[in-house]
């Protein structure tokens, strides 16, 4: 546990007696990874010859920086690159392009041999906790792995380390010799965060580590987490969808759309002033939960443009077929990650809570006009029939948001990849990269 | 039988008659016990559980990760009799779906139900969906087992569903693979396939665990039209209590196999009943305010199932365990009882002790 003692004044239970390390976390502090221009492309390859067509471009050109002891949160629209980011930072996955360093060295090029002695050092939660749980070991064989592969002794013998560290994350005795299938999802992905944590790695990746957990458990993994950051000086980067959470946990965070990161901040400029349009929207769309205010407090905007495809996405600013401030230069030009703030980068011409970037193009584009829609949550029962619900006979909601991306913009989001095209011969290359089991020490590229 | 509220779901009073009595909801599960036979013993995953639902409700399972909710829904859904799970599971009980007993029903009776009259929603998208089917293969089967339709037909349908969960570009995505798929666009995929037949009663399990908020709200949105168009009735597990707030009207507290507090989703919020719930209400980090501090969990760690604590289940993580007089909650187990209107606790402690732990100690904390 933590050391500081601190007066926490109303929570006075000895677990709540400490403030979370990341408050207290190097600002500039040394580097620990450090990301340049990272791409990673799926191939869409066609025909006999397998040729390539197209690409999905799951990540096209991120930079960041993790330091030691921090940790970085990235959340973002489901489908916007974030695990494939960390696939490719701990070269679960090959990149496309760019360069990863890790401690100063340049780990872009290391094959398996290469990346062995790191697997130790960097570790990834994976997202799926059932598909990376080798469904023919048992718990306690799937934990003790990593000592295994490594040929690490701890104290105290491998068996009695995995039943410590079982019982951090909440699981029992009981459960060590029982098959992935016999536990609940909660209790798969603790797993993942027991095996992860095994061998006290000093980069770890949680893809949603503790979104399949109820909210007691949820802060018992955080809480854990917490510890091990501040007694090991563990770095984190966490990918979450759960904003609450993200603000909980992270000392800065990373908003990624289609592929792009668009703004990132420290936490608490970001929830209190979001700069990117997208990010005010994210925010807003956060359920509170508090029943009473249900209907009266809940303001959501609502995009209403679809997600477009990361085959071929649209020029310039990626977010202008659903902004509700695009104007011409958001299709032309595609805005930089640009320091507005201190600490605060965004990659936008007309940013929120911020000066304008492009002031002299006003016009707004056609699409911004109706790319929006703010909506109050109705009752399901004490209400009659509000006025914007649509009839049970009407058109559905969402056939409407696909006419707004249609007749949206010329840039053929819409249209775009003939590549993503099924037709039987048009195949995606399917990466090695199917979730692991046990044996993530290994690289699983190629 | 209790009267049903307004709200409609009635939930977890206790049943005391015999299988005769007919049921009065349109989901009514009495006694519901679901037990695996393991090497190291007996576990209890769900050990008495009792609820009713009426059509056009929404009745949200909340509950220690563990404590038997997945294995619920899979109890009614007819789930846990199939395949190699099937040999290892004791069931007891009874479920009743528009007034038809499931649970001694003949398993071709229940699979002509599922997916036409019921489906569900499963809390992991890739165990749930096959590999080596296109994700458009997928819908289709689903919604022909149930339709005489042609291929094509269904395949339209397939395309329609996916853009109503905002898949991009669903014509073109129909045909991939889910291993081609993110993770929230294959919890998006399951939940098309799980709509395909507009069931009357959907189960969701965590069904937007995956999903980004946008999403989430657009799926949330999705369920409410299907429950506003067909009248279905929808069973959501989350430990999302922002989505409990805002689409639940009853909620179902679980804590080691049992509903341990019930009732209507404005009550269990403003004046929730029961130790365990007031520890998850405790441990929520919450978007709306600065939070600096440590979360606080439920201390201590969740019950074994095999040898589940005597008396109430709950007590050697309790705060409380020792105001109820004479240790009963170390020998007796806590029945549910009515609290407030339409709302039952299982609890020892005295309504005054209740009143006065949560406005005191607790409410001022959250
Ligand atoms: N192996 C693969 N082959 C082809 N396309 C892929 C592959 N893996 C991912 N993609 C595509 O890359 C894009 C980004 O996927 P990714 O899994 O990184 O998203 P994500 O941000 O993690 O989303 P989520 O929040 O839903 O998990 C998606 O369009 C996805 O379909
Ligand atoms: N086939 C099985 N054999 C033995 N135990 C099982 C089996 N399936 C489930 N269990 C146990 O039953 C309990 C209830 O599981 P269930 O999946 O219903 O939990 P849950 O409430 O859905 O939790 P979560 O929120 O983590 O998904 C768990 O403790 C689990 O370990
Ligand atoms: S204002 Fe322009 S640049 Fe900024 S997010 Fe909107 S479209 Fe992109
Ligand atoms: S019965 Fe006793 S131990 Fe159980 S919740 Fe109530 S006070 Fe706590
Ligand atoms: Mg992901
Ligand atoms: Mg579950």
């Amino acid at each position: 546990m933590s050391e500081t003692p601190v007066s926490v004044t109303k929570k006075a239970e000895p677990q709540a007696a400490a403030v979370p390390a990341q408050a207290t976390s190097p600002e500039n502090g040394e580097v620990l990874l450090r990301v340049e221009g990272l791409v990673k492309h799926f191939p869409i390859k066609k025909g006999i010859l397998q040729r390539q067509v197209a690409a999905v471009k799951a990540v096209d050109g991120i930079d960041f920086e993790v330091r030691k002891g921090e940790t970085l949160g990235v959340v973002g629209e489901s489908g916007c690159g974030k695990s494939t980011m960390g696939r490719v930072i701990t070269k679960l996955i090959e990149p496309t392009g760019g360069k990863i360093e890790f401690e100063g060295q340049d780990i872009t090029k290391l094959g398996t041999r290469g990346m062995r002695p790191l697997r130790r050092d960097i570790q990834m939660i994976f997202q799926d906790p059932y598909g990376s749980l080798n469904p023919r070991h048992t718990i306690g064989s799937i934990v003790s792995a990593p000592f295994r592969l490594q040929g690490v002794e701890p104290e105290g013998g491998v068996k009695k380390e995995v039943q410590r560290l079982l019982e951090l994350v909440g699981l029992s005795p009981e459960h060590f010799n029982r098959y992935p299938h016999e536990f609940s999802g909660g209790q798969r992905q603790r797993i993942g965060i027991a095996r992860a944590l095994a061998l006290k790695p000093k980069l770890v990746v949680a893809d949603e580590p503790v979104s399949a957990l109820d909210v007691s458990i949820q802060a018992q993994v955080v809480n854990l987490m917490d510890d091990l950051q501040s007694e090991l000086g563990l770095t984190y980067v966490i990918i979450a969808h759960d904003l609450s959470v993200v603000r909980h946990v992270s000392d800065r965070i990373a908003v990624m759309y289609l592929g792009k990161i668009v703004e990132l901040a420290d936490r608490t400029s970001l929830y209190e002033a979001p700069m990117h349009p997208y990010t005010k929207a994210l925010m807003s769309a956060v359920p509170v939960p508090d029943p009473t205010r249900r209907g009266a407090k809940s303001e959501r905007i609502l995009l209403k443009g679809d997600v477009p495809s990361p085959i071929s996405p649209p020029s310039g600013c990626r977010f202008h077929t659903r902004c509700w401030k695009a104007t011409e230069i958001c299709k032309t030009s595609e805005p930089p990650l640009l320091q507005l703030a201190p600490g605060r980068q965004v990659a936008c011409h007309h940013p929120e809570n911020a000066e304008d970037q492009a002031p002299d193009d006003t016009t707004l584009l056609a699409v911004a006009k109706e790319a929006i829609e703010v909506v109050t949550l109705a009752r399901t029962d004490t209400e009659p029939e509000p006025a914007t619900e649509s009839e049970p006979d009407s058109e559905p909601e969402t056939s409407d948001v696909a006419d707004v991306t249609d007749a949206a913009d010329e840039t053929d989001a819409a249209d775009s990849g003939d590549a993503a095209d099924s037709g039987d011969e048009s195949e995606v290359q399917p990466s090695a990269d199917a979730d692991e089991p046990d044996d993530v020490q290994e690289s699983t590229d190629k | 039988m209790t009267e049903l509220s307004k709200t409609g779901a009635a939930v977890g009073e206790p049943v005391a008659e015999g299988p005769s009595k007919p049921p009065t909801a349109f989901l009514e599960v009495r006694d519901l016990k679901v037990h695996f036979p393991t090497d190291d013993g007996l576990v209890k995953s769900v050990d008495g559980l009792s609820f009713k639902l009426e059509r056009g409700k929404t009745l949200s399972i909340v509950g220690e990760s563990g404590s038997g909710k997945s294995v619920t829904s899979l109890a009614i859904m007819g789930l846990h009799r199939l395949g190699a799970r099937g040999k290892n599971v004791k069931m007891s009980g009874e479920i009743w779906l528009d007034g038809k007993e499931l649970i001694g029903a003949a398993p071709d009776d229940v699979r002509r139900l599922r997916g036409r009259d019921m489906a569900m929603i499963f809390q992991d998208p890739l165990s749930a969906m096959h590999p080596y089917y296109t994700v458009g293969n997928q819908i289709v089967e689903a919604y022909r087992v149930h339709n005489n339709v042609s291929k094509k037909v269904a395949r339209t349908r397939a395309v329609e569903l996916l853009d109503r969960v905002g898949i991009p570009e669903p014509a073109k995505r129909v045909d991939s693979y889910p291993h081609e798929f993110s993770g929230g666009m294959r919890q998006r995929a399951m939940i098309a396939m799980s709509l395909a037949n507009n069931p009357q009663l959907l189960i969701a399990d965590e069904p937007t665990t995956a999903l980004d908020v946008t999403v989430q709200a657009q799926i949330l949105d999705l369920i409410r039209d299907l429950q506003k168009e067909f009248e279905s009735a929808v069973v959501l597990i989350t430990h999302d209590l922002g989505v409990v707030a805002e689409i639940a009207d009853q909620v179902l507290v679980m804590y080691g196999g049992r509903c341990v507090e019930r009732g209507p989703v404005e009550q269990i919020f403003a004046e929730p009943q029961h130790p365990y719930t007031w520890g998850l209400l405790g441990s929520m980090p919450r978007i709306d305010r600065e939070q600096t501090e440590r979360l606080v969990p439920v201390k201590g760690q969740p019950p074994s199932l095999i040898n589940v604590p005597s008396g109430c289940a709950f007590h050697p993580r309790c705060p409380y365990a020792d105001l109820p007089k004479g240790g009963i909650t170390r020998t007796q187990r806590p029945e549910l009882q009515e609290v407030g209107g339409d709302h039952f606790s299982a609890c020892h402690l005295s309504p005054e002790d209740r009143t006065r732990i949560w406005t005191e100690e607790i409410a001022p904390k959250l």
